[in-house]
């Protein structure tokens, strides 16, 4: 299972990795950061849909996104 | 689970990692994270000397991990060309905004690229002056309203905005010279292949490397970070169009 992770100080709320997703899984939290923006977030149970593309991070002009790919073990991939 | 997780995106270690001045969803952070990525994975960052400019960039050397000379407004060309002549061991970068190299800069431009300085030079056009408060440049499009331009700017009093990518690749001296954007991931990939090239013209020694890149300026285009960048594609790329002006390794391979 791929995943992202927020840096939710360095997050600026812009939303660009909400457009930039193919999944369409990123969206606005409801928590400020410390500086005051709305921080994006992956709903917990849609985390399971992240391929690990870097899309997001790509997008991201703060830097504020991690990703973490696991590889599939060949053959034994189910449908993602 | 059997297999390792990897990390696959990181921050890369030429990039400080220090919290941004930059206003939300501009893409200045974009453009100098690939500057960044491009100089650790050339393995250039122990060797790069980054020459600063004036603009919304000033503080970029707090923002990559190389040794920096802070240039006067317009001037880092001049202060590039110096650095080279005197250490021409070193990969000499520059960083400038609109305001800061197609207006008062345009000479020091013009004959840097001119004379075929071995240096890189990354030009972040996003139509205004972004630090000082939103007034018109030379590349503002025509009827975009700036604080300067409030009823828009009027082609027949200031001109047609500058296409300066296009100027630097008819000059003799001009090894490489590219308009990429960052407004999606496909053109950020383009962008970082277009960002090397220019990179490495400066290392083979064939002259002057140039790269135009498109970004938004949300806060005073008065518009939030996904319409800016929405902009970007409606608006600057049919009048800035993408792609390579002058590329001298192509020549050579033909």
């Amino acid at each position: 299972m791929s995943r992202v992770k927020f840096l939710e100080e360095r997050c600026k709320g812009c939303l660009l990795c909400t457009v930039a997703c193919p999944k369409e899984i990123i969206r606005q939290s409801d928590r400020f950061n410390q500086h005051g923006y709305k921080v994006a977030e992956v709903p917990a149970e849609d985390m399971d849909k992240c391929t690990g593309c870097t899309s997001c991070a790509l997008m991201c002009p703060d830097i504020a996104i991690r990703v973490y790919r696991t590889p599939k073990s060949k053959g034994a991939a189910k449908n993602d | 689970m059997s297999e390792q997780e990897k990390l696959v995106f990181d921050r890369a270690d030429a990039l400080v990692d220090v919290p941004t001045h930059y206003c939300p969803g501009c893409q200045h952070g974009v453009a100098q994270r690939l500057a960044g990525e491009l100089l650790t994975e050339m393995g250039l960052t122990e060797n790069t000397l980054l020459v600063t400019s004036i603009g919304c960039s000033v503080f970029l050397y707090n923002y990559l991990n190389v040794d920096s000379v802070e240039a006067p407004h317009g001037r880092a060309p001049a202060v590039a060309t110096g650095v080279k002549r005197a250490r021409s061991d070193k990969f000499v970068l520059s960083y400038q905004g609109d305001g800061d190299l197609a207006s008062i800069g345009m000479a020091e431009i013009m004959h840097c690229a001119n004379r075929g300085e071995n240096v890189s030079i990354i030009f972040v056009n996003n139509t205004v002056y972004g630090m000082t408060g939103g007034q018109m440049a030379p590349t503002t499009l025509v009827g975009q309203k700036t604080t300067t331009s409030p009823a828009g700017r009027n082609a027949s009093k200031e001109g047609l905005p500058i296409r300066m990518s296009e100027i630097i690749g008819q000059l003799g001296g001009t090894a490489y010279s590219a308009r990429v954007a960052v407004n999606n991931v496909k053109n950020i990939r383009k962008a970082k292949k277009a960002m090397k090239k220019a990179f490495e013209v400066q290392q083979k020694e064939l002259g002057f490397g140039f790269i135009e890149v498109l970004a938004t300026c949300p806060t005073n285009w008065r518009m939030d970070a996904l319409k800016a960048n929405e902009r970007i594609e409606n608006e600057l790329i049919p009048y800035f169009p993408l792609g390579v002006h002058k590329d001298v390794t192509a020549e050579v391979e033909d």
